[in-house]
């Protein structure tokens, strides 16, 4: 059964892999986002040092992490959740139910695999764009790469998680637009893609900051950054990881209840 | 003069295939390679191949929507590639794997649509409306949004929004792909009596030998881009040697059948037997001289699919497409 | 045109009334499309929490520069928002169906997958603009009232010859599409700064080589009584209409180029 899951990732990989123009255009545009984030950025940190705790040279870095990991833990559309809404609409999916395979795990599986091509494809280039131009702050060691890598894994499962829960809801709504765009809205203003959280004010910043969409920008960045040591670096991958969990299981339940209806309806 | 008209047309495609990381390599590719047909006014048509042959080109060279490499075409005297929004209003158009209806609309309103759009006048519009609905049995579905019309429904509300503004010609592309039985007829029943009340010029692509058989007096073939066969589809049983099937349930398991003159035995399957036979004769003596000799409980006649027809007709072509292909 | 706008006008009627087939979840897309630019704005709201001027700039005359931008942005995005999904259209072939009615073929496209809840940006876009015209001190002559519509108008123009002109691409590289997003809402965001806070290289890309400039910085910094930037002269304020007819020129040639090129290699 992990074979079957294995093979299923590595499609995924594959079949964004194909699309190379497609990524080259996605670089292109992440960094120009980029660059206009930059220039708020420096302008806003000119005129408040030290704002949130992040120098210029780590807002910065926020800022190209922030474009790095748009897809790679879909801050603004899980990459997947249209063709799955598709399929549901089309009613294509009782085929998809009808297989040995676990639907969510299947979807899980080939996320994985766009996931990490992403992060090669469109994750590196935008950063190395970035920090050629401008001088930010870089980790410490590859022991801080690695302890940003795995916040990055997490943030991508918790984005999987909370888009395949997102999709679900098509089986209720027949036109998936409406929760889309929620999600949507989410993922860009709680991610702290626009503005980090730790900029946020008051209770704002305080409910942001323990919100899902979170663990998809914020933590690794923070992790990045060197924020969390030892105990606290333990609890940030915790905090990610209940997240994923309870989504995981939202999305699940939501499954089980589309699977008795598409059952019941015969599809 | 004829209502449609090729000569030597040409398409040619520029393929650029990657050889390197970054080599590439050009290639012509020539989808039609110089077909030259004529078809009258009120004929209904078979245009026939295999898959990627050239068919689809060649109607969306018609359509005005590829211009062509090399070559003269016309239909009903406009030159397509020119005047395409022109021509639109003398075409009529039906994909078989594509609908063109409104999904979460109700049917009358992807008509009302067309209406508009092709400026039909309001009194031909009506008329034309209640002929199709009449005729395709329309009816009741006209409030129902196109998503919960099943196939076949769907293809009827199609045939039906592709002749609103009472087009000249009529290009089907696979009109009954999917469709079962019952809907198949009754589409066919529908084409044969527009040709022949309407004159409406007909030229219909399909996989399915029996629209062919059903609605054509004449079939064409093409292969490789060419025009290899413009005449009777008897005729093109003959060339390419095709067989049908008859398919003959027994009352128990018996010995092959071959004292049947004429059929040729296939295979068995339990009580069941496949016997091949000419495609140009008649089924009627054969069923009679299986029926005089062994206990029958039920038969069916299988006509000879148009890709084996043609893959016996032209040998080894296929083989090297598919190495071609590899 | 008049048949143009006639196709327009029937492909986007029917489009509405798709969506009202589905009204919950139409309700919550225009209310989440609202959000959605809402937050947008907040970002801005929260950084001038945090600081009393923007690269020289007020709260108010940042708020200028972000309705104007916002309102012509959100006029483009509404009427010709769909282009950028053409690539879709081409790549599966359904294209074809457009080419074979009796009418203009932008018209149709444009139309297409017409969504009224991208009225939301419009909406938000327009409450920002009053809000600064209420805040900002500014001496108003007869020029400087007249110049606001116009300014919007050409804006929107603006946008939407850079959308054609990417659709335009289309033909060609159907995956390049997000390329266009740099231009369209990565202009958008751009423009809702000062032009002070950039590199100047990229603001003179922005006046000579991308004329985006015009959509709002140089009318709106005519209006504030500030210098033209890029050593722009004052009178540049008043040439939005010559750029918006010359963007469209281009993008009108760019869409004929790439309509004869899909019908010669029909992909």
């Amino acid at each position: 059964m992990l074979r079957l899951y294995a093979t299923v990732a590595a499609g995924g990989f594959r079949r964004h892999a194909t699309y190379r123009v497609a990524t080259v255009a996605g670089v292109f545009t992440n960094s120009v986002f980029g660059f206009i984030l930059s220039y708020t950025y420096i302008a806003l940190w000119d005129e408040r040092p030290m704002l949130g705790g992040y120098s210029m040279d780590d807002a910065l870095a926020y800022v190209w992490i922030g474009q790095a990991l748009i897809t790679v833990c879909g801050l603004m559309g899980g990459g997947f959740e249209d063709e799955l809404i598709e399929r549901i609409r089309t009613g294509d999916i009782a085929v998809d139910l009808y297989r040995p395979a676990d639907l969510q795990a299947w979807w899980f599986s080939a996320n994985a695999g766009r996931s990490a091509y992403q992060l090669l494809g469109r994750g590196v280039a935008p950063m190395a764009i970035g920090a050629l131009v401008f001088r930010f702050t870089l980790p410490s060691g590859p022991g801080a790469w690695l302890a940003f890598l795995v916040a990055v894994a997490l943030g991508s499962v918790v984005g999987f998680a909370i888009w395949y829960a997102v999709a679900m809801s098509a089986f209720w709504l027949l036109d998936g637009q409406g929760v889309v765009q929620v999600a949507w809205l989410g993922g860009l203003f709680f991610s702290g893609m626009l503005l980090p959280l730790n900029v946020f004010p008051g209770t704002l910043g305080e409910v942001a900051r323990l919100l899902p969409w979170a663990s998809l920008l914020q933590v690794p960045a923070d992790v990045y950054l060197g924020r969390y040591q030892g105990r606290a670096l333990a609890g940030a991958y915790a905090f990610q990881a209940c997240w994923a969990l309870v989504l995981l299981g939202a999305g699940r339940m939501a499954q089980a209840a589309a699977t008795r209806k598409v059952v019941v309806q015969g599809g | 003069m004829p209502f449609i008209e090729l000569d030597t047309v040409e398409k040619i495609f520029t393929v650029r295939r990657k050889t390197g990381l970054i080599r590439r390599e050009k290639r012509e590719v020539r989808a039609v390679d110089g077909i030259s047909f004529g078809v009258d006014r009120g004929e209904m048509v078979g245009y026939i191949g295999p898959n990627g042959a050239g068919k689809s080109t060649t109607i969306k060279m018609l359509t005005g929507i590829l211009t062509p490499t090399g070559g003269r075409l016309r239909v009903a005297g406009i030159d397509p590639a020119r005047e395409r929004t022109r021509l639109a209003q003398r075409i009529g158009v039906v994909f078989g794997q594509r609908t063109t209806l409104w999904w979460d609309l109700p049917l009358k309103d992807s008509y009302r649509l067309m209406h508009r759009m092709y400026r039909i006048p309001d009194a031909r519009y009506r008329e034309n409306l209640d002929r199709c609905v009449d005729l395709l049995d329309l009816e009741e579905l006209l409030d129902v949004p196109v998503r919960q019309l099943s196939l076949g429904q769907r293809m009827r509300g199609d045939i039906a929004a592709a002749l609103l503004h009472d087009p000249d010609v009529l290009y089907l592309d696979e009109p009954t792909i999917g469709l079962d039985v019952v809907s198949k007829a009754r589409v066919r029943e529908f084409l044969r009596d527009l040709n022949t009340t309407h004159g409406t010029t007909v030229l219909l692509t399909t996989h399915d030998l029996t629209d062919i058989e059903q609605l054509c007096s004449r079939v064409m073939v093409i292969d490789h881009g060419r025009l290899m066969y413009d005449g009777e589809l008897a005729g093109l049983h003959a060339v390419g040697e095709s067989e049908r099937l008859l398919v003959v349930d027994l009352e128990r398991e018996l010995p092959p059948i071959t004292d049947v003159p004429g059929a040729r035995f296939v295979r068995s399957e339990g009580p069941r037997q496949w016997l091949a036979f000419p495609a140009t004769a008649s089924a009627a003596p054969l069923v009679a001289a299986v029926a005089a000799r062994h206990p029958l409980l039920d038969l069916s006649v299988r006509e000879p699919d148009i890709e084996a027809v043609i893959a016996k007709m032209y040998g080894g072509t296929r083989e090297e497409r598919r190495e071609s292909l590899m | 045109m008049a048949d143009s706008l006639r196709t327009y006008r029937m492909v986007a009627g029917m489009w509405i009334r798709s969506t009202m087939t589905y009204r919950a979840s139409f309700a919550l897309t225009v209310f989440t499309s609202f959000c959605v630019t809402f937050f947008d704005f907040v970002v801005i709201l929260l950084m001038f929490g945090q600081v009393r001027g923007l690269g020289g700039f007020s709260f108010a005359e940042v708020a200028l520069l972000y309705g104007l931008t916002g309102t012509s942005f959100g006029i483009a995005d509404l009427t010709m928002g769909s282009l950028q999904r053409m690539g879709k259209r081409v790549r599966d072939g359904s294209l074809d169906t457009f080419l074979m009615r009796p009418a203009p073929l932008l018209a149709q496209v444009a139309a297409d997958k017409f969504a009224l809840r991208r009225f939301g940006r419009v909406a938000q876009g327009l409450m920002v603009l009053v809000w600064a015209l209420v805040l900002l001190d500014v001496a108003w002559t007869p020029v400087k009232v007249l110049l606001l519509p116009m300014t919007v108008v050409c804006g929107a123009v603006i946008f939407a010859a850079v959308m054609v002109l990417g659709a335009s691409t289309l033909f060609w590289m159907q995956d390049a599409a997000e390329v266009t997003n740099s231009f369209t809402y990565g202009g958008n965001t751009l423009l809702q700064y000062p032009p002070t806070i950039f590199a100047q290289e990229l603001v003179r890309g922005v006046v000579y080589v991308v004329p985006l400039a015009f959509v709002n910085w140089l009318p709106a910094l005519h209006i504030l009584g500030r210098p033209a930037p890029a050593g722009m002269p004052d009178a540049a304020a008043f040439a939005s209409p010559l750029v918006a007819a010359v963007c469209c020129a281009v993008a009108g040639l760019a869409w004929r180029a790439g309509i004869r090129s899909y019908r010669s290699t029909g992909s």
